[in-house]
């Protein structure tokens, strides 16, 4: 069956099954090509986030998965989940509190960008996002807003392969969050990423644009 | 090492010892321990100890303190957290909770000594004006026949540890919830807490109530400093045999290990009987359905019991301090007449050499033990399994098993095999008590980081150890330096282990102090006493300045 499949580019969920204690939460069979948007719908406890869980390779011991999941044409529920090159962003930022926010970002640039280009890279990135000159700055101190363009910037720096968005725009306040879907879909175009987005916002659903799952 | 590895010889480090001390303490006990000349098994040790004078008084004492200091401890607790909870005079408290658990079980001990023994602080405070003493009164204290002195040092040590777990657990309690239904339905404060929060708070605190009990039945040092001489505690009489130059009072000495592990066991029987007993009242009073409004009266009566014996540690380390640089201090003076620090002068080299050992075995201890933790912590993370209860209640093993009943098992143990007593072999024992304190404070700051860091970091390629190295220990690192001060604070507590194994070799500061206490320079004593407070102190100021300095300009990491 892989002669089948691995010329698929994009995410290639197949005939995926997630069960948690003898419940089947969800089943999915559907292709997600570079740069379209998959959305999943559903009320808040329904599993939708556990589609998630198994693609970023953290589905709680207690869920039990069968299918396969293609990035590429690769399957990705055999390796480890720093191999996998997906990258997620949740509803919070979650930047990581010890570090500036440059050396979040730092932090993220794959190791083969040595010696001065990483931080060079990581000035570029902030300039990007409006935010020149906050290198050094105290993640604590940045606005809702700001710290959501940084989580942006962090995770395209990593390079990945893929996008996972849980609900990444529930916590931001209306005006935010139209400019952050506009961003956020428009990296993702640019660099014909396949993207998973679960919500239970109908605006994000229709933001997204591409096809919606109901679970 | 693979991670594998680290729940594994976790659990040989701290079982290992105690299995081979247990069992090097029964086979002596039977008579057989060939290094001294026991060839064959036989009951001559126990009928040698039958024979000791006053053996069934010592016997009755220990589980008299064990008994009585725990129950006085518990229901305090108790009463406390039902009248206070929530309240300002409950936080002014709670800020004294931790640095009290702090305080080494001898020095508190000696503070309450120098505080309420007839020619003690409180007695000089009220004298002569209120009792006309112009010189000591000449009542037992401490030493008392009835070890009433010795159960008050246990219940002031055991009352922070007991408010401190039960503050621990009551986030999972909801019990503010549950305490305004109860409130709801018309119950007064105390009664609504004991019907509502108490069963389900008391089935999270059991295994510490149990190591409270057999710590305190079987507690050495501070029983050396309060306890009565004629019979002492058994536990303070084993050490005299130990210690006994002739060695064949070893047999006696084991014979006497196991009956003290048969006396503990049996106070734990009887506490099953204390806990059913304090069910029943509890669920009679709730049928009654009593709604004790009017318990103004015990709400009272436990904050003014609970301040008293918060204000006793806190006022005994003060005269311990004073004593250490009094000059000459006459009877119902309430100070001295001058100051001075010959006292420190006198013993600074000796008291460098003991601090230096103190640092030396605490800090070895403690990079074990936190090496350790992290590690099955670590494991735990990446396998996504925890031990479970049984995991815990090994983790509680060497607190719930006598200490004198194994340790001393270890020195008859290293004694057949001719290993001298080394630095190594006090750092091993010193872990067995250091790493489940250190565990058990990690294990929730652990737990509890937001699991989605370790998504975030493997979005961005880095493996499970850039991430425990770059993110979780980072993030962790206050927590990691906290629980290092509280496993430190317990090393420099150990007395009977630093003692046995160290062979007199390694004194540290609580050796030390404990061995003047039958001297009765009391100058000396506050020097020795007041060190002990220090040190660990030392550990609480590293664990919050290091991260305070390295984190200064970090808003979140700030506790």
């Amino acid at each position: 069956m892989t002669d089948m499949t691995d010329t698929t580019n994009g995410l290639d969920i197949s005939d995926v099954h997630i069960v948690l204690d003898g419940r089947e939460l969800l089943a999915i069979d559907t292709q997600v090509p570079p740069g379209s948007v998959f959305t999943v719908m559903g009320p808040s406890g329904s599993g939708k986030s556990s589609l998630l869980n198994l693609i970023g390779g953290f589905l709680p011991p207690a869920f039990s998965a069968s299918g396969d999941v293609l990035l590429d044409g690769k399957s990705l529920l055999k390796l480890p989940p720093h191999k996998r090159r997906v990258g997620t962003l949740f509803q919070d930022a979650l930047l990581f509190p010890h570090m500036s926010v440059g050396g979040n970002l730092v932090f993220a640039i794959p190791s083969a960008v040595k010696g001065a280009a990483r931080r060079a890279k990581a000035e570029d990135a902030l300039a990007s996002i409006d935010m020149a000159g906050f290198f050094d700055r105290d993640p604590a101190t940045l606005s809702g807003g700001q710290r959501a363009r940084v989580a942006l910037a962090r995770l395209l720096l990593a390079e990945p392969r893929a996008l996972l968005l849980d609900e990444p725009f529930s916590k931001l306040d209306a005006a935010l969050r139209g400019s952050m879907r506009e961003l956020v879909f428009r990296a993702a175009s640019e660099r014909e990423l396949p993207v998973i987005l679960v919500t239970h916002d109908a605006a994000d659903a229709e933001a997204a644009g591409g096809p919606v799952f109901q679970v | 090492m693979p991670l594998a590895m680290f729940p594994v010889l976790t659990l040989a480090l701290l079982l290992g010892p105690i299995i081979a001390g247990l069992a090097a303490t029964f086979l002596p006990a039977f008579g057989y321990f060939p290094a001294l000349g026991g060839e064959e098994f036989n009951f001559e040790p126990f009928s040698m100890l039958w024979n000791q004078p006053g053996l069934w008084q010592s016997a009755w004492l220990s589980i008299k303190v064990g008994l009585v200091s725990t129950i006085l401890a518990l229901t305090i607790t108790a009463l406390f957290l039902a009248g206070w909870h929530s309240t300002r005079s409950f936080r002014a408290v709670q800020g004294f909770i931790s640095p009290l658990l702090s305080v080494p079980h001898a020095a508190a001990a000696f503070g309450i000594a120098f505080l309420l023994a007839p020619s003690g602080w409180l007695m000089r405070f009220a004298s002569p004006e209120l009792t006309g003493f112009t010189r000591p009164p000449t009542y037992l204290f401490p030493g008392d026949e009835g070890a009433w002195a010795l159960i008050l040092g246990m219940t002031v040590k055991e009352l922070p540890f007991l408010i401190l777990m039960s503050l621990a657990a009551w986030p999972q309690l909801r019990a503010d919830k549950k305490l305004q239904v109860a409130a709801g339905l018309g119950y007064g404060r105390v009664a609504g807490f004991l019907h509502s929060v108490w069963p389900q708070l008391y089935g999270q605190i059991r295994l510490a109530v149990f190591a409270v009990l057999a710590f305190a039945a079987s507690v050495v040092d501070v029983a050396l400093i309060l306890g009565p001489s004629t019979p002492a505690t058994l536990p303070v009489r084993l050490l005299d045999w130990m210690n006994d130059p002739d060695l064949s009072k070893r047999f006696l000495a084991s014979a006497g290990a196991v009956l003290q592990l048969g006396l503990v066991l049996a106070a734990m029987g009887a506490w099953l009987a204390v806990e059913k007993l304090g069910g029943l009242m509890c669920s009679s009073l709730a049928a009654s359905g009593r709604r004790m409004t009017r318990d103004g009266l015990v709400r009272r009566g436990a904050l003014v019991v609970t301040v008293a014996l918060v204000a006793m540690v806190v006022l005994g380390t003060i005269v311990l301090a004073l004593w250490s640089v009094a000059g000459f201090w006459r009877f119902p003076d309430v100070l001295p007449q001058a100051f001075t620090l010959k006292s420190w002068s006198g013993q600074s080299s000796q008291a460098l050499r003991v601090l230096g050992n103190t640092f030396l075995i605490g800090g070895l201890a403690v990079a074990v033990a936190a090496v350790l933790t992290i590690g099955c912590l670590e494991r735990e993370h990446r396998s996504g399994r925890d031990g479970g209860q049984r995991a815990l209640l090994l983790l509680y093993v060497p607190l719930l098993v006598p200490q004198i009943a194994f340790v001393f098992g270890l020195q008859m143990f290293s004694l057949s095999l001719g290993i001298d007593t080394s630095l190594a072999a006090v750092v091993l024992v010193h872990l067995v008590f250091v790493l489940p304190y250190l565990f058990l404070s990690l294990a929730d700051p652990w737990r509890n980081v937001d699991p989605r860091f370790a998504q975030v970091g493997a979005g961005m390629g880095h493996g499970p150890n850039v991430y425990l190295w770059r993110v979780r220990l980072p993030l962790l690192l206050r927590a990691i330096l906290t629980a290092a001060a509280v496993g430190f604070s317990v090393s420099i507590a150990q007395y009977l282990p630093t003692l046995l194994i160290g062979g007199g070799r390694l004194p540290t500061v609580t050796t030390e102090a404990v061995a003047l206490a039958s001297g009765g320079n009391r100058r000396i004593i506050g020097v020795y006493a007041f060190l002990q407070l220090v040190a660990p102190l030392v550990g609480f100021v590293i664990a919050a300045a290091v991260p305070a300095f390295l984190f200064r300009n970090r808003r979140e990491m700030r506790p």
